[in-house]
């Protein structure tokens, strides 16, 4: 919006106004665009008849307003999906759908099922879509009371006759609410899928219509998993289906940035849904949301100059610690008085790496048995994240160290896989 | 009256716009992927012609990635960097030099444009400059806009189901130059292209050679349509484009007068083909035949009132035009028309019965279509829609321009451009100080560098445009600078140099370096001019160093003063000579190796003497 000497000039004329703009003797006509909150307060932004947006620097400028903004057009009538079959879409704040205004350049997010079907009608063939918004946030800004508000909107649709949900989430945290998702529905007997996108929906070239198309078969596949849908590669063509607890996002920019990670994915979608045998598949009942969660814990990473201070900080405050562990589990031996004091206090330490890939392994050598008899929980082939999330979930349910110390080596969602077959590296 | 615009794209010789890639265009290419694209529905539920065409097609693009031109970012699977700032700065000088207003703060957005050529699915795109003008001979043209925006990839193959890109041509800087629509006759637009030519060479920094620029063409008559012309690369065939266009309009023109006097309706003209395979099932025609094998169809159209319309010379034949329709449509190879047949193997009988099926009468034309179902009858909607657009005169359109300077038909005229702003992208300040620098660097256009070469060097008009058209112009005021005489230089820049190119010499190994080099040799005196061409001839083979070759010709002695030493021996020796006659060349042979001292070669120097022997005898 505009600020400073840009507002001043503007005196009130709203964006989407037709101005006109004089400075030194040129004159500009076009509609009046709103300033993104980056851009200085020295120039106003018109949208010329053409099509361009060009700055206009507000010194020795004067502006008049030709026309008001027009009113937006009414909103479509709502399309109801065939086929009988309901899938519930939940929104959390990834835009998996937009509209783009040409007139003004501004870009909607759309929510409704209704809009949904506006921009790709072709969903109507697949199923009856049920959409409501849960929140709207950035992924980054997900907190556990997000994950715990959403894992009840889930099972409340799973038990109210949807045959599978989508949760269209943002890609950066996105694999922190599914494994969370995953940890909380209990009797799962459907499908939930999270599913975004990499590429903004208002791109011709977005990943999102392919994936939410995967991502809606997915739901009304076979399957009673929390999965994450999204690119398999740079193609558009194939989705890869992720267990909830194997995936992670790998790539900061790339459509195909999610990968199972110790593990194959669950399956594909290409032209119609492949699951893997493995999977476990769908069947009848109700599903329970136990949103219980610890939210004391931490996850801590290991790397040489490591500050002792900083883990004796979590000690303090938490319940439970996660360790991101060199290799197959280690941490300088400087951080062994303060992680023999959490243990002695009851706070519970589980060991991952940092390699991602692999498991960790803490008898080969002595700084990873000396862990080991310290009470450090070996976490086997998790992931950080998702051990982080389990811890939460574990602290939360069970009662004292023993049983967290049981569950915690239990596979509890598909997140601790007892064989690594070579070819998932 | 003709009305004549432009709009000129020039692609700039530096690294990419929004990414690190170097903007060479490469032979062979690493990966690939496959891509489809939407557009996102527009607000205002306005669908665009040209873009509706292209994703009911619904084809997949496959993008060849060069590994040294292309990255993520062609790719679309990263974020564009920031704007390339030396892009920016050639664009603002071409803008000053064009007389225009630059904007304050430049803002890039996006074009929408889904027909695969960029991965993104738009074009970005900036106005850099508005309100400019060049004179002509008959008067001022308005530059409207000057933009700066990506170059789009590379088209290398195409079938119906796939269009494949190569992506080490997308992103490269491209200036797009729009003139207002004011041009009034075929040899002041070529005058208008010709200027914007100069200025876009006077930067130095364009690229050069086929595809680099290129040139669209919007032209319009009374009583015809606005018509887009997309790249034409020749500017010697713009006057022949636009005259071919005004005729084929005025044709257009005559053909929609010919169709209402004869009383056609557009609603007469049904989309309904009837198949008509079993007329052909002996046939002697080998593609119908060949077709109706593959399990194809031969469907046939009628349409009323056409007879006799659809032939005619090259560029005005409706039956062309109704083909290219049914190509860009449907996909199908073509279609054959009445006009035409019997003919292509299709028999007068088969022509008969296909009448009679229709129940087409004398003052009816048809057509057949012959390929799968489905796309027979989009082929036939598509020559149905053009049909009827003869009824009405010409259809606004976009039309590909031809070596021959014709046309065909790509796609309708695109709407009102759908933009929305590229906020991965800062907008780009022009600040008064960036402003002033680039005036005061301001590059020298062609007119005011020709009439100093020729005041300052002393070169004839003829050669110093020769000098100021080569791409390294600059090369010649170096070498003039380091002592060599300007003449020379400029005949060596200009014809040797095409000479030697000619005599099939790879003049391309003549770096500047190398040129440079030569020039500062023939300075210093250690070339002469006689031997300049030679020195030149060898420095092509790339293992070649100029001092071997200067060692080579040592003190080797020319032709000339073979002959002027010729001279001096036989007027020296006058009484022998006139004695001996041409004998006398035996001891005067002698006398001239020793006084050469092995500078030249005895067979070389024997002829030369031999000749000046006979001149001296016979004078
Ligand atoms: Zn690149």
């Amino acid at each position: 919006m505009y600020r400073g000497k840009a507002a001043e000039l503007l005196a009130g004329i709203p964006a989407g106004a037709r101005v006109r703009v004089c400075r030194r003797g040129r004159c500009y006509e076009g509609i009046l665009m709103p300033r993104s909150e980056l851009g200085d307060d020295r120039h106003v932004v018109i949208k010329l008849d053409s099509g361009y947006n060009i700055g206009v620097e507000v010194s020795d400028a004067s502006v008049e307003m030709l026309e008001p903004p027009r009113v937006p057009s009414a909103a479509e009538a709502v399309q109801r999906g065939g086929a009988g079959r309901v899938v519930s879409i939940l929104g959390t704040g990834g835009t998996i759908a937009s509209r783009v205004d040409y007139a003004t350049g501004a870009v909607h997010p759309v929510y409704t099922a209704g809009e949904l079907l506006a921009a790709y009608p072709e969903l109507a063939e697949l199923a009856e879509l049920r959409a409501k918004v849960v929140f709207s946030i950035l992924s980054e800004n997900m907190t556990p009371e997000h994950w715990r508000k959403l894992a009840l909107e889930v099972a409340e649709e799973l038990n109210s006759g949807a045959e599978g949900v989508v949760v269209t989430h943002g890609t950066d945290t996105m694999s922190f609410t599914a494994s969370a998702l995953a940890f909380m529905l209990k009797g799962l007997t459907k499908p939930v899928v999270l599913v975004g996108a990499q590429r903004s929906s208002d791109r011709p070239s977005s990943d999102a219509y392919l994936n939410l198309r995967s991502a809606i078969m997915v739901a009304l596949s076979d399957l009673a998993e929390v999965v994450v849908v999204m690119h398999a590669n740079l193609s558009d063509g194939l989705c890869a289906v992720h267990r909830a607890t194997k995936v992670r996002k790998m790539h900061s920019t790339r459509r195909d940035a999610f990968r199972s990670i110790n593990a194959h994915p669950l399956g594909y979608v290409g032209g119609r849904v492949e699951l893997s045998e493995e999977r476990r598949r769908r069947s009848r009942g109700e599903v329970v949301a136990d949103t219980r969660l610890e939210e004391r814990v931490a996850l801590f990473k290991a790397y040489p100059g490591v500050s002792p201070e900083l883990l004796e900080y979590c000690v303090d405050r938490c319940r439970g610690i996660v360790i991101e562990g060199t290799g197959m589990g280690h941490v300088p031996e400087s951080l062994h008085p303060a992680i023999a004091r959490a243990l002695e206090e009851g706070v519970a330490v589980v060991m991952t790496t940092t390699t991602l890939n692999g498991r960790v392994d803490m008898k080969v050598y002595s700084s990873g048995r000396k862990l080991l008899s310290m009470g450090v929980i070996p976490g086997e082939d998790m992931l950080p994240e998702v051990a982080y999330v389990k811890l939460m979930h574990v602290l939360a349910v069970a009662e004292g160290m023993q049983e967290v110390r049981r569950l915690m080596l239990t596979s509890l969602a598909g997140e601790i896989t007892p064989r690594t077959l070579p070819e998932v590296f | 009256m003709l009305r004549v615009g432009f709009e000129i794209h020039q692609q700039l010789d530096t690294r990419k716009l929004f990414c690190n890639c170097s903007s060479e265009l490469c032979d062979s290419y690493g990966m690939s992927v496959r891509r489809q694209l939407r557009a996102a529905r527009s607000e205002l539920g306005e669908v665009d012609r040209a873009a509706l065409q292209e994703e009911r097609r619904a084809r997949w693009y496959e993008y060849q990635v060069p590994p040294r031109s292309a990255c993520l970012v062609e790719l679309d699977e990263e974020p564009p960097h920031e704007v390339n700032m030396e892009a920016v700065e050639i664009a603002l000088q071409v803008a000053l030099l064009l007389n225009a207003q630059p904007v304050d703060e430049i803002h890039f957005m996006r074009k929408i444009v889904v027909d695969g050529s960029n991965t993104s699915g738009f074009q970005r795109t900036a106005v850099v400059a508005l309100d400019g003008y060049i004179d002509t001979a008959s008067g001022r043209v308005g530059i409207a806009t000057v933009c700066l925006e990506e170059e789009a990839a590379r088209k290398v193959a195409e079938n119906a189901e796939t269009v494949t890109y190569r992506l080490d041509r997308l992103g490269i800087p491209l200036i797009e130059i729009s003139t207002t629509p004011d041009i009034t006759s075929p040899g002041q637009a070529r005058e208008v292209a010709q200027k914007i030519g100069e200025v876009l060479r006077a930067t130095g920094r364009v690229k050069r050679g086929i595809g680099t620029i290129r040139q669209d063409i919007n032209v319009s008559i009374e009583g015809g349509a606005r018509v887009e012309i997309k790249g034409v690369q020749e500017l010697s065939l713009i006057p022949k484009i636009i005259e071919q266009e005004v005729k084929r309009q005025r044709w257009l023109i005559q053909v929609s007068e010919e169709l209402k006097s004869r009383g056609v309706a557009a609603e007469e003209l049904r989309t309904e083909a009837v198949e008509v395979s079993g007329v052909f099932t002996s046939t002697r025609s080998k593609l119908v035949a060949g077709a109706l094998e593959r399990g194809e169809v031969v469907a046939a159209l009628r349409l009323p009132g056409f007879a006799g319309l659809l032939g005619g010379e090259r560029g005005l034949r409706l039956g062309a035009e109704l083909a290219q329709h049914v190509r860009i449509k449907s996909g199908l190879g073509g279609i054959f028309h009445s006009d035409e047949l019997p003919a292509y193997g299709i028999s007068r009988e088969e022509v008969e019965k296909v009448r009679a099926v229709l129940g087409a009468g004398e003052r009816d034309a048809f057509v057949l279509l012959v390929g799968e179902k489905s796309r027979v009858q989009v082929a036939a909607e598509a020559v149905v829609e053009r049909a009827r657009q003869a009824i009405y005169g010409v259809p606004e359109e976009t039309r590909a321009a031809l070596e021959d300077g014709t046309t065909r038909y790509m796609r309708p005229l695109p709407g009102a451009a759908r933009m929305y702003p590229e906020t991965d992208i800062p907008p780009v300040g022009v600040s008064p100080a960036l402003l002033a620098r680039l005036k005061a660097e301001l590059p020298e256009l062609y007119e005011q560098k020709v009439l100093r070469f020729v005041r300052s060097y002393g070169l004839s008009r003829e050669l110093a445009e020769q000098v100021v058209r080569r791409a390294d112009a600059e090369l010649f005021e170096q070498a003039v600078a380091l002592g060599a005489e300007p003449k020379l230089v400029a005949s060596t820049l200009t014809s040797t140099l095409t000479e030697l190119r000619r005599d099939g010499c790879d003049v391309e190994q003549l770096s500047r370096e190398r040129l440079m080099e030569v020039f500062s040799a023939v300075a210093e005196g250690r070339i002469t001019k006689e031997s300049l061409p030679e020195v030149l001839q060898a420095l092509c083979s790339p293992e070649v160093e100029l001092e071997q070759v200067l060692e080579k010709l040592g003190g080797r002695v020319s032709e000339e003063q073979i002959a002027e030493l010729a001279r001096e021996v036989i007027a020296s020796r006058a009484e022998l000579v006139r004695e001996r006659g041409e004998a006398a060349a035996k001891p005067l042979m002698g006398v001239m190796m020793s006084r050469l001292g092995g500078r030249a070669e005895g067979r070389v120097v024997m002829r030369v003497l031999t000749e000046e022997l006979r001149r001296f005898l016979e004078g």
